[in-house]
């Protein structure tokens, strides 16, 4: 990386991927953008950019409408609950795969991977039924096991790929100072692997958060999330375009906010642990 | 106390078997090394001791313990590995302090211990480091601390100096022999380095492919090798091995003689040859001497100051009383 | 490398992960194959007894399903080529010395964390929408027609929203995947006198090589699935009911579950015969 270029070259570079980047990044910052504006401003031709009467009329009339708090406190309680829940049952997997391999480790590995593939809508009705008879249809346990067995694919995969890393000997000189399995996990591989499980964590509240099939299916007004809070604004409405992007800022927020904060992590997370 | 003994263990992986029926018995207090080449199931065999591998059959007994049933945190051994495997995330004090805290001991005896431990090692100033802040011989240190504040029955060392630059390595090789010298505790230590072997060992294990090849003090290999590879194996530079016409006059299938075991001339001498390369260590030269008639190349140590140029005729006479004799099968022949 | 009671302790502490997986993927498939051979009807007189493969055969004649099976092949493989081609361009790109690489590394990403029911919305009405959306007032800017978009050219809109949403993913991982490359290799490829052409396609793309395979594996699992960005824009209309919707269609707008179910089974069929070919790629690609 240490190769010199001219700085011509380099302010072209600079030029081209910051108007890339803009652009990409132009859908959130309209939708932020609209959110203050009045309904007349959001669909104004020519738009208005950044000279208009910022207002946060938006943000008052949709959490009078629908209870923003409580979306967002279910949107916590299933991702975080869900990341939770899959870290204590993929570390030990992951462990046992990375550490004491098998000729079928690999398998395991794949075929977990496989059910990732399982079409959701293939097993929709029974899941409803399941759920029906076990009375988790819309609650937050339910939506919690279902994500977090719908991730633990991509936990124990990432959290393997983590694990590899870190060799061997020091587990095995864990076991010789007089580590039981118990303290060799929590003592020693747990504190060494914290960047990958953080990695790990993130990724899945992320995708937890942003999962839209079951959230919309098992819910309905107890334990819906921001999925399903953003999903009542998908007829059309008369003028909704400031309403419907303050209620989409609200929804994207608290992730773009954790991105932000643990972008370093998060990029690490992003490959899946599958690039190095 | 820290006498271990093994008897017919034996070690497969699969369908491949490491370590064929093997006895040995480490007294307590000795300084054991296991020494051959790559491969050679040295490491397996330490590991085996440890608990970190399972026998496949026979006994392990650790002062008269058959230790089958024992995991590897309750044998009461202590290991030293050859990447230090030191806990990264924790300070130098905390990495001693490790097999304590497992041990439940309270915080003011471990504190005690690891700065006892830590004065012997010279890591007092160190403590509050993370091993990554340390060079290559302090971790290697800590390494040691680590076993020893546990004053475990027997220290098993996995190739330790392996990852040090030469000169680190004489250093530490003192600083064991003289840990083994203070604590007087059984000691196994795995090499492929056959100087360290020499100089260290109460008593060396020679193995190949799971073998034992031999098993003796340090001399005792020296002096008499039991075959062709541990004669091959144990001295430096190697014994010079010599078949034919040579070696049938000693009724011997081969020969072998040490180079610090043939004296050189310029005039006369038994056997004579061109010298190739010679290297000088000050104290000592070493001649590889070509066209002898006996050998590809015969390697003789002189004195450091003998100076014989590249492609000088020279004479060589080895001690008779010097002269190692093998079979057609590679043993010795007393 | 290990010993028994490791190795019993490691089959105790997979064993959860093994058996969740397992029942999350049996109870309720075995459930699926069950109702599709059955004439099931929860809102009208629920089950109404065995009917063999007839709702596998009604399934597939239907006028609705190859074209579905189209729907969803060419909403999943032209996202994969979108973003799979501009991943390689904007990884390269922003693999070169330039100011603000991290600033416009978190641009890139963003659009990532926004979740696809918000990224379908914001697309259909403020950007897509004929009359109000910003791509019409450009369009009108230059004195040209609105385009409908999420009619007229209905699969475009679905692919470019959903390839908006994964292209950071594809960049990120490539981009990570040509950090790795050692720059002397490219160096040396530059002293043999390699033009920049030549550079990329024989040593910045075979060394991508593993990255695109996991960028592809990880999408594919994905984009197959895809629901929401279909539910809040087209709800399956003007051509764009992939096989999914099709059956969440039958399953719970029209209420069929054993015509829904049977559908299902072709979706893992079909799901079982991508995923084959893919870990067989990755499977050998793991070992490396």
């Amino acid at each position: 990386m240490a190769r010199s270029v001219t700085l011509q070259r380099k302010s072209f570079n600079t030029l081209i991927a910051w108007i890339i980047g803009l652009l990409l990044f132009f859908p959130i910052l309209w939708t932020i953008l609209t959110s203050f504006k009045t309904e007349a401003q959001a669909i104004a031709d020519p738009p208005v950019w950044f000279f208009f009467d910022w207002t946060l009329e938006n943000y008052r009339v949709v959490q009078e409408r629908s209870n923003y708090s409580r979306f967002l406190w279910n949107s916590i309680i299933i991702a975080g609950g869900s990341t939770i829940l899959g870290m204590i049952i993929a570390i030990p997997a992951a462990w046992s795969m990375a550490f004491v391999p098998s000729n079928r480790t690999k398998d395991i590995l794949l075929w977990m991977l496989s059910t990732k593939m399982l079409p959701a809508v293939g097993v929709l009705y029974p899941i409803y039924l399941i759920f029906i008879q076990l009375g988790l249809l819309d609650t937050r346990v339910g939506l919690t096991i279902v994500l977090m067995l719908l991730n633990l694919p991509i936990m124990v995969w990432m959290l393997y790929t983590y694990f590899k890393e870190i060799p061997g000997e020091i587990l095995e000189a864990a076991r010789m100072d007089g580590a039981g399995l118990k303290e060799e996990i929590l003592y020693v591989l747990t504190p060494m692997a914290i960047p990958g499980i953080a990695s790990t964590m993130l990724l899945n509240i992320i995708l937890a958060w942003n999962e839209a099939f079951w959230t919309l299916n098992l819910t309905a007004a107890r334990a819906a999330p921001l999925t399903a809070f953003i999903a009542s604004y998908s007829s059309p409405e008369g003028l909704f375009y400031a309403k419907l992007s303050a209620a989409s800022t609200m929804a994207i927020a608290p992730i773009l906010i954790l991105g932000w904060f643990s972008q370093k992590q998060l990029v690490r997370g992003l490959t899946f642990g599958a690039v190095k | 106390m820290g006498q271990i003994v093994l008897e017919q263990v034996t070690k497969s992986f699969g369908e491949v078997t490491v370590i064929p029926p093997l006895d040995l018995t480490i007294e307590d207090g000795e300084f054991t090394v296991f020494v051959g080449p790559s491969g050679c199931g040295k490491s397996t065999l330490l590991r085996l001791i440890a608990g970190l591998e399972d026998v496949t059959s026979g006994e392990i007994r650790i002062d008269g313990r058959p230790s089958a049933s024992i995991p590897p945190a309750k044998r009461g051994l202590a290991m030293v590995f050859q990447s230090y495997a030191l806990y990264p995330h924790m300070t130098v004090r905390k990495n001693i302090a490790f097999p304590l805290r497992m041990a439940g001991l309270d915080k003011t005896e471990q504190d005690r211990r690891v700065k006892q431990a830590a004065a012997v090692l010279n890591l007092t100033d160190y403590l509050d480091r993370r091993p990554g802040q340390l060079s290559g011989g302090q971790r290697q240190r800590v390494a040691i601390g680590r076993a020893i504040v546990r004053e475990p029955a027997a220290f098993l060392f996995d190739e330790p100096l392996s990852n040090l630059d030469a000169a680190l390595r004489v250093g530490m090789r003192l600083e064991i022999s003289e840990l083994h010298n203070r604590l007087k505790t059984t000691m196994i230590y795995v090499t492929h380095d056959q100087v360290e072997a020499m100089t260290m060992a109460d008593k060396i294990v020679v193995l190949r492919a799971g073998h034992i090849e031999q098993v003796g003090s340090p001399l005792e290999l020296y002096r008499a090798p039991r075959n062709l590879f541990v004669a091959g194996f144990i001295g430096s530079p190697r014994m010079n091995l010599i078949e034919g016409p040579e070696a049938a006059k000693h009724d011997a299938t081969t020969i072998g003689i040490r180079p610090e075991h043939i004296s050189i001339s310029a005039e006369e001498g038994r056997w004579s040859g061109v010298v190739g390369v010679s290297e000088h260590l000050g104290s000592d030269t070493f001649f590889h001497v070509h066209q002898t008639g006996l050998a590809e190349s015969i390697t003789v140590r002189a004195d450091g100051e003998v100076s014989f140029k590249h492609g000088d005729r020279i004479h060589m006479t080895p001690r008779d009383d010097m002269i190692h004799r093998f079979d057609d099968k590679g043993s010795r022949i007393a | 490398m290990s010993t028994k009671a490791s190795r019993s302790a490691a089959r105790l502490m997979l064993a959860p992960a093994v058996i969740l997986l397992l029942g999350w993927m049996l109870v309720p498939l075995t459930m699926t194959l069950i109702f599709s051979f059955q004439r099931y009807l929860p809102l009208r007189g629920g089950f109404q007894g065995w009917v063999g493969f007839e709702n596998y055969v009604r399934f597939v004649t239907s006028s609705a399903f190859w074209p579905s099976v189209q729907a969803t092949v060419i909403i999943v493989g032209g996202v994969l080529l979108i973003t799979v081609t501009l991943g390689i361009l904007l990884a390269i790109l922003l693999d070169q010395p330039m100011w603000g690489q991290g600033m416009v590394r978190i641009l890139v990403i963003a659009p990532f964390f926004v979740m696809p029911t918000v990224s379908g919305l914001v697309w259909k009405n403020m950007f897509m929408d004929p009359n109000n959306g910003l791509l019409s007032h450009l369009w009108r800017s230059f004195g040209a027609d609105p385009i409908i978009w999420l009619s007229d050219v209905s699969m475009l809109s679905i692919v470019l929203i959903v390839s908006w949403q994964w292209l950071p993913f594809a960049t990120l991982i490539l981009l990570t995947a040509i950090q790795s490359l050692d720059s002397e290799q490219l160096e040396a490829a530059e002293m043999d006198g390699a033009p920049v052409l030549s550079r990329f396609w024989h040593i910045i793309l075979p060394h991508l090589s593993r990255a695109i395979t996991i960028v592809i594996l990880i999408q594919t699992i994905f984009l197959l699935a895809i629901f929401a960005e279909i539910f809040v824009t087209t709800q399956g209309a003007f051509g764009t009911r992939t096989l999914t919707y099709l059956i969440f269609q039958r399953v719970l707008e029209s209420q069929n579950v054993g015509l829904g179910s049977a559908g299902g089974i072709y979706a893992v069929i079909l799901a079982n015969i991508f995923a084959l070919l893919l870990m067989r790629i990755v499977g050998k690609n793991l070992d490396r």
